[in-house]
């Protein structure tokens, strides 16, 4: 992390942001990535599967939570370790409002090179990723 | 039909090198509105590839999975250091683990992403869900 790493404490919360995802973000995400599962784009494909209707990529929201990272470490390229597991989709409507992701991030632990995250996902108050969590190198 | 547990401990061919170019960068970076400095990726860009490679392993027709009944069940990614624009990126995919649960595989994949040389940059561990047929 950058200077503000010096003063980390483990516990310390780290500044919630707040993304919002609409449709269009989605079909940008699915040509920059090379995901073009329907489940992300059509509402027909994505109910006769099951789903409530068109979701986020499930890597998508991680992209989210990775901006959070580089934001909180001040500037790209000081993640060392991030992973989650995908729990609960996140249901995008077909309108311009879209849906707000949410990241939130905990100091779980600190060492003399580099400091852990424990991130909290959320979409409508319900926690979208299992056990997100991220290493990041102190600069 | 399950997976074939002889999956287990199989490593599959190496994908086709792919160029991180600056215009490929900056469409992911805008893409997920991740700051772009003009050189580094943001640490989900190797996603690309190593899906490239899960897209390997599941339209292989020996290895038994249905596409369509495949769920992305966890990723975790381990870095040596950051993708940079003009990295030559390879991915070489392994299968570590498959366990079966209430009839559906758990498929515990890691793709190796190395540059052109072999020199490696980041591994990419993905847990795929092939869920099981329903009955008739």
């Amino acid at each position: 992390m950058s200077n503000p790493a010096s003063t980390l404490s483990p516990g310390d919360t780290l500044a919630t942001q707040s993304f919002r995802v609409t449709r269009a973000d989605l079909v940008r995400y699915a040509g920059a990535s090379g995901d073009f599962n329907p489940i992300h784009w059509s509402d027909r494909v994505a109910t006769s599967v099951g789903l409530p209707g068109v979701i986020a990529h499930g890597m998508f929201t991680m992209a989210l939570a990775a901006r959070a990272l580089d934001t909180w470490a001040g500037a790209p390229g000081r993640v060392r370790e991030v992973g989650c597991k995908f729990t609960k989709p996140v249901v995008v409507p077909d309108d311009d409002e879209g849906v707000e992701v949410q990241v939130a991030g905990t100091v779980a632990n600190l060492t003399e090179d580099a400091v852990h995250i424990s991130l909290e996902v959320t979409c409508n108050g319900e926690k979208v990723l299992g056990a997100p969590k991220a290493v990041l190198v102190r600069g | 039909m399950a997976v074939d547990t002889a999956l287990v401990g199989r490593t599959f061919p190496p994908t086709e090198p792919y160029t991180a170019t600056r215009e490929k960068v900056l469409e992911f970076a805008r893409a997920t509105g991740s700051e772009f400095d003009g050189h580094t990726a943001p640490a989900t860009f190797p996603i690309v590839v190593a899906f490239a490679a899960m897209t390997a392993l599941m339209e292989d027709p020996d290895v038994g999975i249905a596409l369509h009944r495949v769920v992305h069940g966890e990723q975790r990614f381990t870095y040596t250091r950051p993708v940079v624009v003009g990295d030559r990126l390879v991915a070489t995919l392994s299968v570590d683990s498959l366990r079966q649960i209430g009839g559906a595989d758990i498929i515990g994949t890691r793709s190796e992403i190395t540059d052109e040389s072999g020199e490696p940059i980041c591994t990419a561990y993905a847990t795929l869900v092939h869920r099981a047929e329903e009955p008739a």
